[in-house]
């Protein structure tokens, strides 16, 4: 008799940019020798990226993970008894029971990680389709409904409620409507789209299909991001593995009800990730952004009333309509309900994501789940939600992770990106980069932010420089003043944000004396 | 900046041979898409693929295929990143320049590709066989800093580990 060991290696981008291709043939190859049965399933990541490449062997106990695994151990674990589970310095117990993974919320990922992406049987024999099941015996207002009461709101940053979105569409009339996924995740210290796309990606496809049957559309597209090719792939197969089931395309699963979806592929415009410069891409423009009104919902994509998404906003339907609107909604604080996934991303020891109801506090994510900087110096900067958001300091980490407590804090939640900085970071240089970033990305269409950014990136010059820094300092600020009221869209009118919470916090940094 | 200008010439003359127009190829990948919705962004895609870059020639091929003036096609052309007007070099590094990886010493390891390569962001060496580029954002944050190399992401970037790289492809 055989003893066949399944082995799980992700196939998720930062796993196999630290290698886990290479390990999963230097495990192959180490078991052949050895004389060792494995098969190995390749999932999608548990978001702990700080332990990747993460590997995980099932035993009659539960999975067993061994973090940061290069090929060159492939022979010690084998040595140590891996396959039943063994101890081995890189041997982190239970994957469940790993705290980091333990103590989070996971609704939207609760797949990610436990799966084989591609598996419509592993979608299934988890909870996948129980919301589309239950979205096919309800009316369209019904839907939308349930998706209102839960309280969901914009996962890409804006949090719009998702409900009153879908009702503005349901209630327009139209020959045609469609579902639009932003999956154009540009900002720096966020992945979560990227992982949820490529760990689960039948949760996306899932939410989609609901909201097209919530607002009668039969037409989706996804904008993904060019960043993201293992996305393009992991998505395209996906679809036609849902079509050839019956869950795209005409009469889904016999209901009569027809939906399908398209990926289109962006081209490295950041700007594009702003709803109105999404749809004119998707019809093949450039990237311009649109003067709102009228809403995309009323006149969004070709002209007609559009659903415009993030990827989390929609992957997190399937398990409200399966769980119910209250089952979500009983998670978080305030107006901020259900979960987010938080990033935790740049100078940190536990990098990677993590899913909370709302109402965590900033310190508990950077501390407890993130371990603080990774360099062991002192924290100096928290940037959270983004390149638009705030610069927060140490003083700030009490801040609950709610959209209003941010607002009021003069802070951005968005997307839920935490970017941390050591002390050695120089504010003034950051500001700097605020400006030029947006000088580069900029659409071009309003003159604040077209003008606006090159002219702030010249004043930062001269402020480092030491040139004239009180008038060009007033200058800068006026700036801000006027880029933040005048420009079209975020872009232009959020780049202050960052500019002068650096300002606010760490003048120090602007002197040059 | 006449030394740049240089430069640029040098590298167009240096990858002028190295895939060569072929109008039936470009109008047979602009046919998959000339009937697509939005198509044309597909298109572009297509041929910067196919070429490594947008010929000037596919301009007149492309408005006829999707009914518009070569002006609006240079328009879309233009505004992407992605689409590029000039082959690149054998060899494309892309290091990000976004936040996350600033914060775990980006900055530091663009100066030291550039003087290990001779060249800034956005050129390519006169031998053609590198093409240094900025890129915002690979979504790989949580183990910054980041970088493509020829199309492959590698996370937690040392300057060893790029110098590593580098020497896999000396010429």
């Amino acid at each position: 008799m055989t003893n066949l060991v399944t082995l799980y290696v992700p196939l998720e981008s930062t796993a196999l940019s630290l290698g886990a291709d290479e390990l999963v043939l230097a495990l192959m190859e180490e078991a052949a020798s050895r004389g060792h049965d494995i098969e190995i399933i390749r999932n999608g990541s548990w978001g702990m990226g700080w332990l990747e490449p993460l590997v995980e062997v099932a035993t009659k106990r539960g999975r067993v993970a061994y973090g940061n695994v290069s090929p060159s151990d492939a022979a010690g674990l084998f040595d140590a008894g891996f396959l039943a589970g063994g101890d081995h310095a890189l041997c982190q117990g239970l994957t469940t029971e790993i705290p980091y993974l333990k103590n989070q919320d996971r609704l939207t990922f609760a797949r990610c990680g436990l799966i084989d992406a591609l598996s419509l049987h592993d979608y299934q024999a988890n909870g996948g389709f129980v919301g589309l099941d239950v979205a096919l015996k309800m009316t369209a207002q019904q839907i939308v409904d349930q998706v209102t009461q839960s309280g969901l709101r914009g996962r890409g940053g804006a949090a719009f409620p998702t409900g009153i979105k879908w009702n503005t569409v349901l209630k327009a009339s139209s020959d045609q409507k469609y579902i639009c996924c932003n999956a154009d995740e540009g900002d720096s210290g966020t992945f979560a789209d990227r992982i949820l796309m490529e760990g689960d990606p039948y949760s996306l496809i899932e939410g989609m299909i609901i909201a097209g049957l919530a607002v009668g559309a039969n037409e989706g597209y996804i904008y993904l991001r060019s960043e993201y090719p293992l996305c393009k792939e992991i998505l395209g197969e996906a679809l036609i593995n849902a079509r050839h089931q019956g869950w795209l395309g005409k009469d889904i699963r016999g209901s009569g009800r027809d939906f399908d979806i398209e990926i289109r592929m962006g081209a490295g415009s950041y700007v594009c990730g702003e709803e109105t410069a999404m749809l004119e891409s998707l019809e093949g423009k450039r990237g311009m952004v649109r003067a709102k009104p009228p809403l995309p919902a009323i006149e969004g994509l070709f002209g007609k009333p559009t659903v415009v998404n993030n990827v989390l906003s929609l992957a997190s339907v399937p398990i409200i309509m399966a769980r119910g609107a209250e089952y979500y909604q009983n998670f978080g604080m305030g107006r901020s309900r259900g979960t987010i996934a938080f990033q935790l991303a740049g100078n940190i020891t536990r990098g990677g994501l993590v899913e909370k109801a709302f109402g965590v506090s900033l310190r508990e994510l950077i501390e407890n789940y993130g371990g603080g900087t990774l360099s062991d110096l002192p924290l100096k900067a928290v940037q959270v939600g983004g390149p638009l958001g705030a610069y927060l300091s140490e003083d700030d980490l009490d801040l609950p992770m709610d959209y209003e407590a941010f607002s009021e804090a003069g802070a951005v939640l968005g997307h839920g990106g935490i970017v941390v900085f050591d002390h050695t970071v120089d504010m003034a240089e950051q500001a700097k980069f605020a400006f030029e970033f947006c000088a580069i990305e900029s659409c071009g269409k309003c003159t604040p932010c077209r003008i606006g950014s090159v002219r702030g990136a010249e004043l930062m010059g001269k402020i480092q420089a030491g040139e004239k820094r009180a008038e060009n300092l007033n200058l800068m600020k006026d700036l801000c003043e006027l880029m933040e009221a005048g420009s079209l869209c975020a872009m232009g009118g959020m780049t202050p944000i960052p500019v002068l919470s650096a300002l606010r916090h760490w003048p120090e940094d602007f002197k040059t004396e | 900046m006449p030394d740049k200008m240089g430069d640029k010439t040098r590298l167009e003359e240096a990858h002028s041979h190295k895939v060569s127009w072929n109008q039936a190829e470009a109008l047979q990948i602009i046919a998959q898409y000339a009937s697509l919705k939005g198509g044309l962004m597909e298109a572009l895609h297509g041929l910067q693929y196919f070429f490594g870059y947008i010929p000037a020639e596919s301009y007149a091929l492309l408005a006829a295929g999707f009914n518009l003036s070569e002006a609006e096609v240079y328009g879309v052309k233009s505004f992407y990143h992605d689409f590029t007007a000039a082959p690149k070099g054998r060899h494309v590094i892309q290091v990000c320049q976004a936040e996350a990886c600033q914060s775990r010493g980006s900055r530091a390891l663009t100066r030291h590709v550039q003087n290990q390569l001779g060249i800034t962001l956005g050129q390519t060496s006169p031998d053609g066989h590198f093409t240094l580029e900025a890129v915002y954002c690979l979504g790989n944050c949580a183990v910054s800093p980041n970088i493509t190399f020829d199309g492959r992401l590698h996370g937690r970037v040392s300057a060893d580990h790029m110098d590593h790289l580098l020497k896999k492809v000396a010429l």
